[in-house]
């Protein structure tokens, strides 16, 4: 759907407010229902076996002393899944170990039991041998040729003959002539890059309710992003109609990406299965940093000339990410978006997919983008400094605009990177004094944003109030915003819509919640029921008052006579047109399915103070301030949120958050008090200004903006330490011991 | 026909070219050409792209018209968090 009308400025009336959130009161109360909260009658405990090895063949598997402990109802292992179809069969691996144990902390074996007590008891009855293997958890090392392989062929057709079977694939992207745009510089830098591996950090762990009948009927409550997703895949690995397994979405306490696959879930369902009981499985915090997705950690080489001027001549950059056990490192995106906020007559990128005994990576917001910005961000503004110049000034000189050919091909629409940095020149933060061993950093950021299958349906109720039903999870306010823009398309008050997330029997396939697309996509699809609710009681009221239904409009909540013309008749409002439905034809209801496509890119500047204490190496953020595109922000509160929480969570990568392993291969921070995300005490308030560069793809306007935000505050962190600290900083994270040693080093 | 750009390592599979031209109307007949003209494409085809077209991206829609002077950027295939 294309956006209404680009020539003039729409008045909205609920589009643009801030209301009460619809599930607020539950939240802050207590009584909204997460992942853990479910409970069944006769429900048993599930717990996971997993591997004290970085990498290892599994030799044998003896379960009979565990099943034969009193209250153990069931236990598992990769054996009673049997062969699965080829598109789930790493996911299956992962969830369960078949052959070889490939990190610390991969699934072996699961139980379910009467109590967490027997479970637990279980598992140490369960007894495997293991061939411990060599193991490899960095990205450089398990590139060279002598490095520890974790699969034979699984390497793709890209890759140049020669290289470690841990190499799976090489993409490159670009145009121009790198050689001769660096011969036009005056100066060209080269680095590189290296970033550690950060969790998601969501707050709620890893949580479902499986149960099977007799019959083969599965229902699963289940914490995730996307419950389609999680009933398409629950069903290929254990050889099941998807009719025929029901899949309901808990609320969620934060995904980030990381709840875009499954873990616990088939295992959960095939312990009910072998039980005949209803199972819950609950990670614990130490589970989900061992064994749930984190993001890539990388290494990225640049080469970047400029001009003395500021004009950027020519960008290359080299990027190898590690993505865990498994190829899909998100590389490929990082390759496309690292050079995407400008426009470049020569630019380079390859990417490297690498594999290493670490958990399978998953999605973390915008995957690949924030790495590739904080590497290439990074030389820009070293070059910028380098010849006395404005890094704003020159991110402006060399941003992209309406019909930049981009780094990665296409052609831009309408995009809004300069507005962003319009903003942040013209903002008071741009300008005020910094203090002694105080440093100021800025950033762009780019992301793709996406659509994908969508499917709501909106009914109006006999009392003539109405109820949108979508199949989301909410993650990021969508209830709120979707219930505004059915009221928006309507007519009717905020208060007049309420919105449910159906689960998987209510609908057709719902995309997962990722990509930034739900307020995009879904908000498309609620317009378009809207809109077929609105054409159908237009046809109620012509057939009342006896005039063609094209001579009736919709306005302000009510069917009005087009013009003069059409005859003189009082409105009929939604409640008159509804209190009469069954009398005019029956219910009354909008639907709309569609695979939404057009989402627009977005793009955002960050702008941050920080000070490193020159003792300790400790940095503290002084003030932060994020200027992002959102085409058009439907609940700015929300939109506020999602900038304010990227940056948040930027922070923490940039500052503290990394995996780190022990020579034996073996996670050595997997818990919160060892691995540090950043807590209140550690922030300032962050500013936020949005700019509203309307999407010519929805009919509002509409861009995700929950990825864009976590892509500039890495580089942009790190060149305002390495302002403060004058001492340029190229590994994140930039803890306190290892920004001292910078300041040593350099001092 | 309708010239399609061709990520970097994606060229090498096609014979060096960076641009090739395909005969269709549609994603699903440019995707489907791809494959036949180009046999060393079809693996990352079976793998899934994603497909710019005019500068709005598509993943799946088979029926999208593209026209004779589209721009159209095959992408890596896209996933969000």
């Amino acid at each position: 759907m294309a956006l209404d009308d680009s020539k003039k400025t729409r008045e909205f009336k609920v589009v643009g407010t801030r209301p009460d959130r619809p599930d607020g009161i539950d939240k802050v109360t207590g009584r909204a229902r997460f992942g853990a909260d479910m409970v069944a009658p006769g429900m048993l405990t599930g717990r996971v076996l997993r591997s004290p090895h970085a990498h290892a063949r599994i030799l044998r598997i003896d379960t009979s002393r565990a099943e034969a402990l009193p209250g153990v109802k069931a236990v598992v292992t990769r054996a009673d899944f049997g062969a699965v179809p080829a598109h789930v069969a790493d996911i299956m691996e992962n969830c369960l170990a078949g052959e070889k144990a490939l990190y610390d902390g991969h699934a072996i074996a699961a139980v379910a039991a009467v109590s967490a007590s027997v479970a637990r008891q279980a598992l140490r009855l369960i007894e495997v041998d293991y061939e411990v293997l060599p193991h490899v958890t960095d990205v450089d090392e398990a590139m060279k040729p002598d490095a520890p392989v974790l699969h034979e062929g699984r390497q793709q057709e890209t890759v140049p003959p020669g290289m470690s079977g841990n190499v799976i694939s090489r993409c490159e992207f670009g145009h121009g002539d790198i050689e001769a745009g660096l011969k036009q510089a005056d100066r060209v830098i080269e680095r590189t890059y290296r970033t550690a591996a950060t969790h998601q950090g969501y707050i709620e762990p890893h949580a479902c309710l499986a149960t099977m009948t007799a019959d083969g009927q599965g229902e699963l409550w289940v914490c995730t992003q996307g419950h389609y997703m999680v009933r398409n895949t629950c069903a290929a690995i254990l050889g099941m109609d998807q009719g025929r397994l029901r899949v309901t979405a808990s609320e969620i306490g934060g995904g980030f990406g990381g709840k875009t696959t499954v873990f616990l879930e088939p295992v959960a369902l095939m312990l009910a299965r072998k039980s005949g009981r209803p199972v819950r499985m609950v990670m614990s915090r130490s589970e989900v940093l061992r064994a749930t997705g984190p993001t890539a950690s990388t290494s990225i080489d640049v080469r970047i000339g400029m001009t003395k001027e500021g004009r950027i001549t020519a960008g290359f950059a080299e990027l190898r990410f590690q993505g865990g056990a498994w190829p899909g490192s998100p590389v490929g995106m990082g390759a496309m978006s690292g050079f995407a906020p400008y426009d470049l007559e020569n630019v380079k990128t390859v990417g490297w997919d690498v594999v290493t005994n670490r958990p399978k990576a998953a999605a973390y917001r915008a995957p690949g983008a924030p790495m590739a910005a904080f590497a290439i961000e990074s030389a820009i503004d070293e070059l910028a400094h380098g010849f006395g110049l404005d890094p704003l000034e020159v991110r402006l000189m060399n941003g992209a605009d309406e019909g930049t050919k981009s780094s990665y091909g296409p052609t831009y629409p309408a995009i809004g990177l300069k507005a962003t940095l319009e903003a942040a020149k013209s903002h008071p933060h741009w300008t005020a004094p910094l203090g002694k061993n105080q440093g100021r950093g800025v950033a762009c950021g780019f992301w793709f944003n996406f659509g994908g299958d969508t499917s709501v349906s909106l009914s109006v109720t006999p009392d003539g109030t109405v109820t949108l039903t979508e199949g989301n999870p909410d993650i990021g306010g969508s209830r709120a915003a979707m219930t505004m823009m059915a009221a928006e398309e309507l007519g009717i008050p905020y208060d007049q819509v309420r919105t449910v997330i159906a689960d998987t029997g209510a609908l057709g396939q719902n995309e997962v919640t990722h990509g930034s697309r739900v307020t995009f996509s879904v908000g498309l699809a609620t317009i378009a029921a809207a809109r077929a609710a609105k054409a159908e009681m237009c046809r109620r009221a012509a057939r009342v008052w006896g005039i063609d239904p094209d001579a009736v409009e919709w306005e302000d909540g009510a069917a009005r006579p087009a013009g003069p013309n059409a005859g003189k008749f009082p409105p009929m409002t939604i409640r008159d047109i509804a209190a009469i439905a069954p009398k005019t034809g029956g219910p009354i209801s909008g639907h709309h399915e569609v695979m939404a496509e057009g989402a627009g890119v977005s793009f955002a500047t960050h702008m941050v103070d920080v000070e490193v204490d020159p003792e300790t190496g400790a940095t503290k953020i002084l003030r932060y301030t994020v200027f992002q595109d959102a085409g058009k922000a439907v609940h700015p509160s929300y939109v506020e949120g999602q900038f304010q929480g990227g940056a948040v969570q930027g922070i923490g990568w940039a500052l503290n958050e990394e995996y780190i392993y022990g020579e034996d291969g073996i996670l050595q921070n997997a818990g919160f008090l060892d691995y540090r995300i950043p807590v209140a005490s550690d922030l300032p308030m962050i500013d936020t200004v949005i700019l509203e560069i309307p999407n010519p793809g929805h009919p509002y306007g509409v861009r995700g903006v929950g990825e864009t935000s976590i892509v500039p505050p890495l580089a942009a962190i790190a060149n305002a330490v390495s302002a403060a600290a004058g001492v340029r900083m190229t590994q994140l994270p930039m803890s306190p011991p290892r920004v001292l040693a910078a300041i040593q080093a350099g001092g | 026909m309708v010239k399609v750009l061709l990520w970097g390592s994606l060229a090498d599979l096609a014979g060096g070219a960076r641009e090739v031209a395909v005969e269709a109307a549609t994603l699903r007949e440019l995707l489907e050409g791809l494959a036949r003209d180009h046999p060393g494409l079809r693996p990352e085809l079976e793998r899934g792209v994603s497909v710019s077209i005019d500068g709005r991206i598509y993943n799946d829609s088979w029926f999208t018209p593209i026209g004779p002077e589209s721009e159209v950027v095959l992408l890596k295939r896209l996933q969000g968090g």
